[in-house]
């Protein structure tokens, strides 16, 4: 009994001690986004490796998606007669929701871990210990580069997944099931909101690049430098950053489209 | 130096493809292409029941939207609803004795002001007030007094 409750306590306050070094990493690694800034070729190499390369999965993924619910909204809305609808459908719900929440899965899954291993094996084979003795900091040259691309990187990403969601959805609905060309777009002008659906998405987005991008690097950045806690590093990226992304995505949806 | 180029020209591409997406999803998706702050003239209409009219829902003439919803408030003295619209400016020579009337498009889509012009020679200004108005058909209400129009006719 005493040895559990002993664990919880230990348990608990390590917690508190690595949410207290993660948000010290956050605010170093923001003071140093501000100095790379004059040195946007560090920048645009971590663009290059978190943004171009996720591109295809994202396309392909979103591609897919959009083509899954046009064929599953067709299903139900023309049981109520209003396949004319299916645009509203396809692009509400590829804007406000799968766009910015499943490309920040992806992203987590496909730039979030790459970061975690690199940093980590960084940090295992002391190529940062190393930086630090040539008085390189090594979260200004390393880790602020590669949060900036982050953060840049999940809107124009999750922009994307939603746009060829949308076409995906077209070529479903229009193309193979028959409902109207332009129904299924004018429906969907009239109906998408520039400001409440389409500002409110690139927002969440960029509230899920921040939140992927901090956990990734803090967690290669705090691993044990062995091969087990790179690996261990790397699975917690990926399940945190799934964890973060649903939680957040609820309470942003609550704040942004409660009330109407 | 070669292969940093390229790289360059990729993450262009990727930065460029992310931005005219999402110019795309603005202008061909939203509403944002029919959304301009138009220049136009307001007025009122009260109307005893304003149904599910909702602030941004179209205003038509002839079938033509002319402008849309701008407010809608609850007036507490005569209990009507004061719908206020903007009309667009381009269109300024309704006449002052036109008809207000809240339609459905469709049987269950959204609810709209259709306006029909009177014959008066006045045209409606800004804050005009719109006199003869006709309520938005609730359909439970109708379904009501249609059953219990039924009823009475077998008794």
């Amino acid at each position: 009994m005493m040895n559990f409750i002993q664990t919880l306590g230990r348990n608990t306050r390590g917690s508190f001690t690595k949410l207290g070094r993660a948000t010290f990493f956050l605010m170093q690694t923001a003071t140093g986004v501000i100095e790379i800034l004059p040195r946007p070729r560090l920048l645009l190499k971590q663009l290059y490796s978190v943004g171009v390369l996720s591109f295809l999965i994202i396309s392909i993924s979103g591609l897919f998606v959009g083509m899954v619910l046009g064929l599953q909204g067709f299903y139900i809305l023309s049981d109520f007669g209003a396949e004319e609808t299916l645009g509203v459908m396809v692009a509400a719900s590829l804007v406000r929701e799968l766009g910015p929440v499943v490309s920040a899965l992806l992203f987590a899954g496909r730039a979030g871990s790459a970061l975690t291993a690199e940093i980590g094996l960084m940090k295992a084979t002391e190529q940062l210990s190393g930086m630090e003795m040539m008085a390189v900091d090594p979260i200004k040259r390393i880790i602020s580069p590669r949060f900036l691309a982050g953060i840049i990187s999940m809107p124009l990403l999750a922009a994307l997944f939603s746009a060829i969601g949308i076409i995906g959805g077209q070529i479903v609905g229009s193309g193979l099931l028959g409902v109207d060309d332009g129904a299924y777009w004018s429906q969907m002008q009239a109906k998408i909101d520039f400001q409440d659906d389409i500002i409110n998405g690139v927002i969440k987005s960029l509230v899920f690049g921040f939140v992927t991008s901090w956990i990734a690097l803090f967690e290669g950045y705090d691993a044990i430098p062995t091969s087990e806690g790179v690996s261990r590093a790397t699975t917690r990226t990926v399940v945190n950053s799934a964890f973060s992304i649903l939680g957040l995505d609820f309470i942003l949806t609550a704040l942004m489209f409660g009330d109407d | 130096m070669q292969h940093n180029s390229t790289q360059d020209t990729l993450v262009g591409f990727f930065v460029a493809t992310g931005i005219a997406v999402l110019f795309f999803l603005s202008l061909q998706v939203s509403n944002l292409s029919s959304f301009t702050e138009q220049k136009g003239y307001t007025i009122t209409a009260r109307f005893e029941n304003s149904g599910g009219l909702r602030v941004k829902s179209p205003v038509s003439a002839a079938g033509v939207k002319i402008g849309q919803v701008s407010d809608i408030s609850f007036d507490p003295k005569t209990y009507e609803s004061v719908v206020k619209m903007r009309i667009n400016a381009q269109y300024d020579s309704i006449p002052d004795d036109t008809t207000a009337s809240i339609f459905t498009a469709g049987l269950l889509g959204e609810q709209y002001v259709s306006l029909e012009p009177g014959g008066s020679s006045e045209h409606l200004k800004q804050n005009s007030n719109i006199e003869i108005t006709q309520s938005a058909i609730i359909l439970e209400k109708a379904i009501g007094q249609f059953l219990f129009k039924s009823a009475e006719e077998k008794k």
